[in-house]
């Protein structure tokens, strides 16, 4: 299951999002994210919505900016590949997009299904028009969210935080 | 009012439908599903309380719900076609969730893709979108099939407490392209500023 280092950093984060004023959490789990989902759900502040598929999160977003609301979308890498054509109403938008990914298929991975999307992640990403910002050590992940947060919401622009497998653990099927 | 497996004969014009349904808007917030649905919008005539979506297929509702969510006080209508509604079926769970009092989510239903050659969809062989709706959880849900079952419902779209779901079967018939304006940035623009004030 996920490591120890999934919940280090998730405290910081959810304060920056808290900071950032975002009022929609969107996500679709991951273990990695298990921290950061719970710290929302309690908030009074924030929505939490449970999606059947990352896509709706896209839309969600676009809707909730319109509202006048910031969120963030929260997902693990395989969710990336679900997301692509709902990126376009973003992109033709200019809608911020912030994205919380966490890895898989990358770092000491030995599911091979999770490998084809892991390694495709940044390129997918990258080929739709979102910014990339990788955070591989705990005590980067807090200010990179920080970052991304200030490139999507001033710049409205699509912005993924793409959180290194190394930090969120694989699998122990020993187990 | 019958769900959709029935065998009674479609006679409703999509453009009167629309028409009809906006005329009623009030300072309703609208989201249009891409293609028909968007022209059908334009044709009743530009809004300044109007989100065309020109892509995204299968977005439609789930923006609704980010815009009901962000805007508790107002009511928001999403008008969509059959086939971008089913495209994005697992929203209807989403939004169920949720449980947005402010939220109606109108099908205009003429069973085809109309952008792409007018091919059936899944609602020409009896999948029915607001049995669907119903089993995920929305408020009330319902079928019009005529003009008067579309008055009946109209109260449904812009009172009874959401989710709301109403499915409206029109025909196929083909309709003048009536496009609004397509600029994505200044389609939001307009739609915050006048929501929210200038940025």
């Amino acid at each position: 299951m996920a490591s120890k280092a999934a919940g280090d950093w998730s405290s910081d984060v959810f304060k920056v999002l808290k900071g950032e004023g975002v009022r929609q959490v969107a996500y679709v789990p991951d273990a990695g994210h298990t921290n950061l989902i719970k710290r929302c759900r309690a908030d009074t502040a924030m929505t939490a919505v449970p999606l059947t598929t990352e896509e709706e999160g896209v839309a969600l977003l676009s809707g909730a900016w319109l509202g006048g609301e910031a969120g963030v979308l929260l997902m693990q890498s395989s969710g990336v590949g679900n997301i692509v054509n709902m990126l376009s109403v973003a992109n033709e938008c200019r809608f911020p997009l912030l994205m919380l990914v966490t890895m898989r298929g990358e770092w000491g991975e030995f599911n091979p299904w999770q490998m084809p999307m892991g390694q495709a992640t940044q390129a997918v990403l990258e080929a739709a028009g979102v910014i990339i910002q990788r955070a591989d050590t705990p005590e980067r992940v807090a200010e990179t969210v920080a970052s991304a947060a200030a490139m999507a919401f001033d710049g409205g622009r699509m912005v993924a935080v793409l959180i290194g497998q190394r930090l969120v653990g694989f699998k122990d099927w020993s187990k | 009012m019958a769900g959709a497996r029935t065998n009674r004969k479609i006679t409703l014009d999509r453009r009167r439908v629309v028409n009809r349904i906006l005329k009623d808007r009030g300072d309703t917030l609208l989201v249009t599903g891409l293609g028909a649905s968007t022209w059908d919008a334009a044709a009743a005539g530009d809004h300044v309380n109007n989100f065309y979506l020109w892509g995204g297929m299968g977005g439609a509702a789930v923006c609704g719900l980010g815009l009901a969510l962000a805007q508790k006080t107002r009511r928001v209508l999403v008008i969509t076609g059959d086939g971008e509604m089913l495209m994005g079926m697992g929203a209807l769970a989403t939004i169920a969730v949720q449980r947005p009092k402010n939220l109606a989510v109108c099908v205009i239903d003429n069973q085809r893709y109309g952008e792409t050659g007018m091919q059936e969809t899944h609602t020409q062989f009896g999948v029915d979108l607001a049995t669907i709706a119903s089993g995920a959880g929305f408020a009330e849900t319902d079928t019009a099939w005529t003009m008067k079952e579309l008055e009946d419902s109209l109260p449904l779209l812009y009172e009874t407490p959401g989710p709301v779901f109403l499915d409206v079967k029109v025909t196929d018939a083909p309709q003048p392209m009536t496009l609004p304006m397509r600029d994505g940035p200044a389609i939001k623009h307009r739609f915050r500023e006048t929501l929210l004030g200038k940025a």
